[in-house]
């Protein structure tokens, strides 16, 4: 278990250093570091101050280790346009995302399972053929014109829910959060469904391939056996057993719904750190853009991190397959 | 090879009739196969379809801008699917929009397919260190969300066609790579492998005569979806404004142009690149599944 741990780790401080060595060498090699870095305002003077500041009159490799050190010690520099350190511009945005992921993994999970239970159950009828159509239709078509489409259909044909930005907010456990009252909750729904609408069918599809498996298994057919209740077999034998691989997926696509909020949160305006990155990339706020890319990174890594441990535990197999390796 | 009467009976089942026929039984997969072929005369052919040369910014007319489907224009001519903000006729729009995405999608998708086949291949073939390395680089790349992979790269490189496309190609090589290795791991213990090794040709025609033509068939089905892929994600990012520059709009960037206008109700700028790009991705998505049932040695017939 602990060299399983130490393994993973190690490829984890691995990515870091290729992203970090990525990102510096687009910054540093590539384009003018003084351009990028270092406000277009800035006179002479401030120039030659930040160039020796960034130590750019040092060889390339001490420079990297210097960007490396700040970037450890969580300084990635200061927003052209907030005038604050890029960090903190950050993390300000971060809830609004969290927030809108979660109502995204709350629809995806909560309609995704019963669906995917009903079509599993019942395969051969119509309702459960509609629902997979639309699990496939889910699949091919690219998210920014389905939230284009949400918007057309919910805010300006049918005007039920707002099209764009993020309702009043409450402090809520010292974070500022839309989602507690209706008011900042109807906001959310569009976008929410819109970025759920990959991950609900990929889980409709999941649970039914799982049940279909899991009803012709001799569990099933005892638990049926002994008189047990419908409900109770459905509710409590198969579901915990389709469960396993399925807070697996869930777990591995919270890292992507955080990913491809970048694209919900431009079309509905929403103000999170997918808004922010876009929106820094066209102001030429890199050290921003930086920030992002690498604390995305990170939240990437290490759920991916967390999510390689707690299947070790779950499943023993997969322990003793790397431990092998 | 010579005729014997024995081979022109059996001229019937060559595996390229026998592929065909098999192709052609689900009907579903034929309509995607026409709607595919479609899409892509129109796109080759735009240039002598099009009613209006989009590009050519003296032909327009910004009277004409915003007209609904199937107004006149000031010249007299019908604009059958509307005008765009600066007067664009929208079908040429379309037509022109769809040669760019298409092009964009299968470059990348050929040349991440060149370098994720050989990659894999040889890996497969050579094994060891280099495989493990290989591999566990592919693995690590597969676990990161493709539009933030993109984003990076995009982020580092600036925009543009060439970078757009280096981006998708760095996105796609890993898929190639795994479904490559795969596939030789399975295809270099068979028979025919120990008879080319064994009349002791030489290793680069081991590999590119025997080895990489039987690896083929996994990979152009993963090839067509990948290419689907492709496309959704290049409209994606030039929908955010990070692809292709506004000189030659893709179906992405129309989309993006017309979304300004859709709370107005003039949905159709949006709209009719959406259905373009979305039925060009539903059609290859369609001749992919019929491929992978088709190519599938399992389910042969």
């Amino acid at each position: 278990m602990f060299v399983f741990i130490l393994r993973r780790l190690s490829q984890t401080a691995l990515v870091l250093l290729v992203t970090s060595l990525l990102v510096f060498a687009g910054l540093f090699v590539i384009g003018d570091p003084v351009e990028i870095l270092i406000s277009p305002e800035a006179d002479q003077i401030e120039r030659e101050r930040a160039r020796v500041a960034l130590g750019l009159d040092k060889p390339g490799w001490m420079q990297y280790l210097l960007f490396v050190k700040n970037a450890a010690s969580g300084d990635l520099g200061k927003s052209f346009v907030y005038g604050r350190p890029a960090l903190d511009v950050i993390f300000e945005r971060m809830p609004a995302t969290l927030e809108l992921a979660t109502v995204a993994m709350f629809i995806s999970i909560f309609v995704g399972i019963p669906l995917g239970l009903y079509a599993g159950l019942k395969p051969d009828s119509r309702i459960a053929k509609g629902i997979m159509a639309i699990s496939i239709v889910g699949f091919s078509l690219p998210t920014f014109w389905v939230g284009l489409m949400l918007i057309m259909l919910f805010a300006v044909q049918l005007g039920w829910l707002p099209s764009t930005g993020r309702g009043p907010t409450t402090e809520f456990l010292g974070m500022q959060l839309s989602i507690v009252h209706w008011d900042g909750l109807k906001y959310a729904l569009l976008p929410g469904l819109n970025l759920a609408l990959f991950k609900l069918s990929l889980i409709i599809r999941l649970t039914r391939a799982q049940v279909r498996e899991n009803v012709l298994l001799d569990y099933m057919r005892f638990a049926r056996a002994k008189g047990l209740r419908k409900s109770r077999v459905l509710g409590v034998h198969l579901l915990k057993n389709i469960m396993i691989p399925l807070v697996t997926v869930i777990g591995l696509e919270l890292g992507s719904v955080i990913a491809f909020a970048i694209v919900t949160e431009s079309i509905f305006a929403w103000p999170g750190m997918g808004k922010l990155v876009i929106d820094s990339i066209f102001q030429l706020d890199r050290p921003v853009v930086v920030a992002y890319l690498m604390i995305t990174v990170l939240m990437f890594v290490f759920i991916n991190l967390v999510i390689d441990i707690l299947y070790s535990i779950l499943d023993p197999r997969v322990r003793l397959t790397a431990a092998k390796n | 090879m010579t005729t014997s009467p024995l081979s022109t009976q059996l001229v019937d089942e060559t595996p390229w009739r026998q592929f065909v026929r098999d192709f052609m039984q689900s009907r579903i997969a034929v309509c995607g196969l026409a709607l595919l072929l479609m899409v892509l005369l129109l796109a080759l052919f735009a240039p002598w379809i099009a009613p209006q040369n989009p590009y050519d910014l003296s032909k327009l007319d910004l009277m004409d801008s915003k007209l609904a489907p199937g107004s006149k224009s000031m010249m007299g001519s019908i604009f059958l699917l509307g005008t765009d903000g600066m007067g664009r006729d929208m079908l040429s729009a379309i037509l022109y929009g769809l040669r760019v995405s298409l092009l964009v999608g299968v470059v990348s998708g050929v040349i991440a397919l060149a370098i994720g086949a050989s990659l894999g291949v040889s890996a497969a073939f050579f094994g060891g260190r280099y495989e493990q390395i290989l591999m566990r680089i592919v693995d690590i790349q597969l676990g990161f969300p493709a539009i933030l992979v993109a984003l990076i790269l995009i982020a580092v490189l600036g925009s543009g066609v060439e970078k757009v496309i280096i981006a998708l190609i760095t996105v796609q090589w890993a898929y190639y790579a795994r479904t490559a290795r795969s596939a030789a791991l399975v295809e270099r213990n068979k028979e025919y492998m120990e008879a080319a090794r064994g009349l002791g040709l030489p290793t680069w025609r081991v590999l590119l005569k025997h080895l990489i033509p039987n690896t083929l068939p996994p990979l152009i089905v993963v090839g067509t979806v990948q290419v689907a892929h492709a496309i959704a994600l290049e409209a994606t990012l030039s929908f955010l404004g990070l692809g292709l520059p506004i000189t030659e709009p893709s179906l992405g960037l129309l989309i993006s142009n017309g979304y300004e206008f859709m709370l107005s109700g003039k949905y159709w700028i949006s709209v009719y690149p959406g259905v373009a790009l979305l039925l060009t991705i539903v059609a290859i998505n369609l001749v992919g599944d019929q491929l992978r049932d088709v190519l599938n040695p399992r389910l042969a017939r």
